[in-house]
């Protein structure tokens, strides 16, 4: 391809995004490395446009909330395609329809992790709000936070907080890894 | 004792715990990185504190935010308050939260369900 298709190629493909971002209100889309920095640049971001909408300010503290714990998730919990990258990295996704706010993060993880991982997101969508605060509570109590931070409450959590089951997917790369999608649904009403 | 006066960030809370004029607040937002690292010297402040605690200690709680990393550091000083009720001490728990964050508090109702402390709960608006 000669320049001047590879440019116009970029174009349409920058178009195309915006409008299919437009399309489906998604007010952000992100890859990269998550880490610090990055979690409390989009949380202040989205927190600053949603304070600009009506939406009430459970909802906005919701999905601030939300937002929080799945991206430090990544920053705590994502492995690398390969050994030779240590980046934690990962995507966020935020949109909103008329019903509510989805918030869509993925991660690369390894395949050993896989079974444990969904062992607790089935254990969290069983439960309904009563248990769910039981076993935030037991998990507080007889937890410890990890060496890299966490606390094994993240997922609880969310459940808990948004009144929704917890979607996710696991899509097998190779041998080692798997792809993590996690989207957690905040109702608007 | 030492007082420790922490100013708030994005991401820490303000903390003063101050024993000589019986203040003790942490506030604002608590979403840390490296939540031991944070509150470290909080706890190692409590411990003591523990020791020779004021007659009467009103703790307030006025949080916006925390993670759940917090939440479980949070359990850890009220634990440690607990054992000072235990030696025969009265503490209470001011738990503000916004009136409309009814997950502020419930987040406190939890923890007074765990531990053996009074809880006061306070509503305030913007």
């Amino acid at each position: 391809m000669d320049k001047k298709n590879e440019n116009q190629g970029f174009l349409d493909f920058a178009y195309q995004m915006y409008k299919s971002m437009k399309t489906n209100e998604i007010n952000l889309v992100y890859e990269g490395e998550v880490t610090q920095e990055i979690t409390k640049t989009f949380t202040s971001l989205t927190e600053k446009s949603l304070a600009k909408t009506e939406e009430s300010n459970t909802v906005q503290r919701k999905v601030f909330n939300v937002m929080v714990e799945c991206l430090q998730n990544i920053s705590k919990h994502a492995d690398s395609l390969t050994d030779e990258e240590d980046d934690r990295r990962g995507i966020v996704m935020v949109s909103h329809g008329e019903e509510s706010y989805n918030i869509i993060t993925g991660n690369v993880i390894k395949n050993e992790k896989v079974e444990d991982l969904k062992k607790n997101l089935e254990q969290v969508n069983s439960l309904d709000k009563k248990g769910l605060s039981d076993l935030y509570k037991q998990q507080m109590r007889d937890g410890k936070i990890s060496e890299k931070g966490g606390a094994g409450l993240g997922f609880i959590d969310i459940a808990k907080k948004t009144g929704s089951k917890l979607g996710y997917q696991f899509k097998e790369l190779n041998n080692e890894v798997s792809f993590f999608i996690l989207t957690s649904t905040i109702k608007r009403t | 004792m030492e007082l420790i006066n922490i100013k708030g960030t994005d991401d820490t809370p303000n903390v003063i715990l101050d024993k000589d004029s019986a203040k003790f607040e942490i506030s604002g937002r608590s979403l840390p990185e490296d939540v031991n690292m944070f509150y470290e010297p909080i706890l190692n402040w409590i411990d003591e504190y523990a020791e020779s605690p004021c007659e009467k200690t009103e703790f307030n709680f006025k949080l916006e935010y925390f993670n759940t990393a917090s939440s479980k550091i949070i359990l850890d000083i009220l634990l440690k308050f607990e054992e000072i009720v235990e030696n025969g001490h009265d503490v209470v728990i001011n738990w503000h939260y916004h009136e409309d964050e009814e997950d502020m508090l419930e987040a406190g109702e939890e923890y007074a369900d765990i531990v053996e402390i009074p809880f006061e709960y306070v509503a305030y608006t913007d």
